[in-house]
């Protein structure tokens, strides 16, 4: 009784934090550039997750595939159809990606303890709980103002590029997935002096101008 | 053939974007940390630095250009 409820908070909250990253990418686009292309991208993203899941399910059970898991974001198909195709690949790789990582954390987890369901029961919870308050956060987050959103934006984006890329070039970083915050920390500093090192700048020509 | 072009416009601004040398630059770190990994050194610290070096030099470079 202990390992299931330990196998299903474990499962639970290592998935939310997963989908909260999913969900940060996606919230972060679509409220920037719009939400059609978005969700085309997470619709995608999940069809593929799920044919995926459908076709390796039984292969993924084995010892060796953490750092395999890269692999399998897939390649881009060109189509026409009015998208606009940075929110469709941010979205898709972002869902992809995360999506892949629950998988693998249902299955290191259930199988290890020998409750696949339990496993999968956990991460579902946590999908559900997840989309829910996405759903909720996405209203207030449109009335922000656009520079603002934009500066946020490029702050999450830059630091879980910072953080994906440091892990596929084989970085083991310092608090696992919690490093993310000390990243995201450092960017918005270094981000923050840089703005007030131009606007000091800006002030400093604008007399000089006038003087012209 | 437009579409071809079009297509590699696209992956060029996604990957590339409007400062090359960013991008070569990022380049050049990540394969320097995945040197340092696979020679046995956990240089975390390394990306988030050279990030913010390349960020705030490219920054600098524009507002420069841009007399601002």
């Amino acid at each position: 009784m202990t390992h299931d409820v330990l196998l299903f908070l474990t499962t639970f909250f290592a998935s939310a934090v997963e989908a909260v990253e999913a969900l940060t990418i996606v919230l972060a686009v679509g409220v920037v550039r719009g939400w059609r292309s978005t969700m085309i991208g997470v619709g995608a993203a999940t069809a593929v997750l799920a044919v995926i899941v459908a076709a390796l399910g039984p292969a993924l059970q084995g010892a060796a595939f953490a750092r395999e898991r890269r692999a399998a974001e897939g390649a881009g198909v060109e189509e026409r159809a009015g998208i606009d195709w940075y929110s469709f690949t941010v979205a898709f790789k972002g869902v992809l990606l995360e999506g892949l990582e629950v998988v693998f954390i249902v299955v290191t987890f259930g199988s290890t303890q020998g409750n696949l369901g339990l496993a999968a029961a956990a991460a579902a919870a946590a999908l559900v709980l997840v989309v829910v308050v996405g759903a909720v956060v996405r209203g207030p987050l449109e009335r922000v103002p656009e520079n603002t959103l934009k500066y946020a934006v490029g702050l999450l984006l830059t630091s879980f590029g910072v953080f994906w890329g440091g892990e596929g070039a084989g970085v083991d970083w310092p608090g696992s997935d919690l490093a993310i915050f000390g990243i995201v920390a450092f960017m918005a500093l270094v981000s923050f002096a840089l703005t007030r090192s131009l606007s000091r700048r800006r002030t400093a020509l604008k007399p000089a101008e006038s003087r012209a | 053939m437009k579409y071809v072009a079009a297509f590699g416009r696209f992956w060029w601004d996604f990957i590339v974007g409007d400062d090359w040398r960013v991008a070569v630059g990022l380049a050049v770190s990540l394969a320097l940390v995945w040197f340092l990994a696979h020679e046995g050194v956990n240089a975390w610290w390394l990306l988030p630095v050279a990030v913010a070096l390349l960020l705030v030099e490219s920054v600098r470079r524009e507002a420069r250009s841009s007399g601002g």
